[in-house]
């Protein structure tokens, strides 16, 4: 951990934090706007790659996690009129608790398994949006009366803000002892449980973060579309994206799964003339990184690294 | 009546479901893979047919045919250029080969997705049915077509248990499923085996996939539900278990109908999904599934 500061990685983190802040003062808000929704999404992955590349646990449902807190935070600011920073908390804790419902029972189930019961949590989810209507605005969506700002700037910089601050929290955890037993568990549960760890203990910790950070980031992400609907936060086809990520900008290194969100969202938007393809274009590269650098992004950097 | 009309159109249905998801599982069961791009193989193999008799006008048979020639190249294409990289690669560890499939093969399956809806728009397609018209069945106005896909599936089905059960090859199927290892010390080339499932894949999803077609029509949107009303019946059945997956289509496609029917069309899928949550707490390796 020490030694992280020093690295080279934690420079050029630093060095990206403080030109991406700078971005307001020269570019368009369309690309802030960009911009603001790919960092949530970057929150977005690597919550999910804490679970995946260090608990070992294929989360197939992360928007499972991010549509509870995106909706009740919606619900909470529609319907009832609460505050917007209440409604984000509030948004955070509901993610957290659905997060221990899904993970107490699943966790008991391993490998295609557990992604089947997240992936089925996604769907119940999903048909609960659009059979509730009344409350959440059924498969049109919920308009949202209050933002958090309305200044693309402010938003670029919260999200920015958030982002920075959820990935030293989720890398620094993913470094820590904590993280170390979370990786054992994950790579072989026998033998870390052997060793006098309580594996479900610390998987359930990892749950919970993974679920405290998606619910927020989902919370935010409504406050600053003003708007929640399933295609936004819930559809599997968001799940797909998370994951793509995470699996696109390295596995099991919590940054790089941001850099693969903002790739993928800021690829898609730079493809947009092409049309229908563009999406063909994204998975394409996607696939060529799966099957060619299988360490992803940061993956294949850190390992050039580490050789020299 | 209204219940003979539940009992009919509930036995097209989870015909066409049992046939589509023992593909799947054939595959899971052979090769511990679980192909996510199955949907998007359905879709293509319907949309192939659609166009060869619609716009190209070959006639219904022959785009059929044409059909599931797509799906089996598809099925392939799949295998050689997604599946059999990951699986050979040294990069990729073992334990994560797993999830570098189906991250592959669901890219791969929402690249075919694009592309149809690249080519052939996002509108729904109806295939041509090869036979036309309505009977009367115990009071109940049925389309020709209905019974068509029911009969065509309960065969192919039957095929299929004949090829595995029957014939060499298919002895080799399964013994491969059972113990991949004590295969290849017979002498047997695994990938050789492996083609052969893939190529039986193909041809059923490809099958599946122009009575899909024929009977409900298909659009690219439908690449995803197919998907995953197929992983869910292969999971309520047992992953892996063949026979399981029949069980599982039959309660799936009976639940969605009663749904349909008594309760409400919007709430089709509810039930099931009520229900595999319930499996999997209670029994997580499915219905006949081993642990």
């Amino acid at each position: 951990m020490s030694t992280f500061f020093t690295s080279r990685l934690f420079f050029i983190s630093l060095a990206l934090v403080v030109i991406a802040a700078t971005l307001p003062l020269y570019v368009s808000g369309y690309v802030l706007g960009l911009l603001t929704v790919a960092f949530y999404f970057g929150v977005f992955a690597m919550a999910w790659d804490l679970l995946f590349g260090f608990a070992g646990e294929v989360n197939f449902g992360p928007t499972f996690l991010i549509g509870v807190g995106a909706y009740t935070a919606g619900i909470l600011n529609a319907q009832f009129g609460w505050s917007v920073y209440a409604c984000i908390v509030l948004g955070a804790l509901a993610s957290v608790i659905a997060g221990l419902l899904l993970a107490l029972p699943a966790l008991r189930v391993r490998g295609p398994y557990f992604g089947l019961t997240t992936l089925v949590a996604v769907l119940m989810l999903q048909n609960f949006i659009v059979v509730f209507v009344d409350l959440t605005g059924g498969e049109i969506g919920l308009t949202i009366p209050d933002v958090i700002s309305i200044d693309a700037g402010t938003n670029y910089w919260i999200a920015l803000g958030f982002m920075t601050i959820s990935a030293a929290i989720l890398y620094g955890l993913s470094q820590s002892p904590i993280g170390l037993v979370l990786q054992a568990s994950g790579q072989d549960p026998v033998q870390a449980g052997a060793l006098g760890f309580n594996i479900v203990k610390h998987k359930l910790a990892a749950f919970v973060v993974s679920a405290f950070f998606s619910g927020l980031s989902g919370a935010l992400l409504v406050f600053y579309f003003g708007t929640a609907s399933v295609g936004t936060v819930v559809d599997v086809a968001v799940g797909v994206n998370v994951i793509v990520s995470a699996v696109l900008g390295g596995r099991r290194t919590v940054l790089g799964a941001a850099l693969g969100a903002i790739f993928l969202i800021v690829a898609g938007e730079f493809l947009r003339p092409t049309g229908e393809l563009a999406t063909f274009i994204v998975s394409a590269v996607a696939l060529l990184v799966v099957l060619f650098f299988p360490g992803g992004f940061l993956g294949a950097a850190l390992s050039r690294e580490a050789r020299t | 009546m209204r219940a003979f009309q539940i009992l009919i159109d509930g036995f097209a249905i989870s015909a066409l479901y049992a046939l589509g998801a023992t593909g799947f599982t054939l595959i899971f069961g052979v090769s511990g893979v679980l192909n996510l791009s199955h949907g998007a193989i359905m879709v293509a193999a319907a949309v192939a047919a659609w166009a060869a008799a619609s716009v190209l006008g070959v006639g219904t048979y022959a785009g059929a045919l044409i059909g599931v020639g797509v799906a089996l190249l598809t099925a392939f294409a799949t295998y050689f250029a997604v599946v059999k990289p990951i699986q050979d690669s040294r990069r990729i560890p073992n334990e994560e080969k797993e999830i570098f499939v189906l991250t592959g093969t669901l890219l791969w399956g929402i690249m075919i997705q694009e592309l149809i809806a690249y080519f052939f728009t996002n509108n729904a397609k109806t295939v041509l049915p090869i036979v036309e018209g309505v009977i009367e069945i115990l009071g109940v106005r049925t389309p020709r077509n209905e019974i068509f896909t029911a009969i065509v599936c309960c065969l192919v089905i039957a095929l299929l248990w004949l090829l595995v059960n029957r014939t060499r090859t298919g002895k080799a199927v399964l013994a491969a499923s059972m113990n991949p290892r004590g295969v290849t010390l017979l002498g047997l080339e695994l990938t050789n085996i492996y083609v052969v499932v893939w190529a039986i894949y193909g041809i059923l999803a490809g099958i599946a996939g122009v009575l899909l077609g024929m009977f409900l029509g298909v659009s690219s949107y439908s690449v995803g539900p197919l998907t995953a009303s197929a992983f869910s019946i292969v999971v309520l059945g047992g992953l892996g278990s063949v026979s399981g997956s029949l069980i599982a289509a039959f309660v799936v496609g009976y639940l969605e109908t009663l749904t349909a029917y008594l309760v409400s069309p919007a709430y089709r899928t509810i039930p099931a999904l009520l229900l595999l949550v319930l499996v999997m707490y209670i029994r997580p390796q499915g219905l006949l599934g081993r642990r």
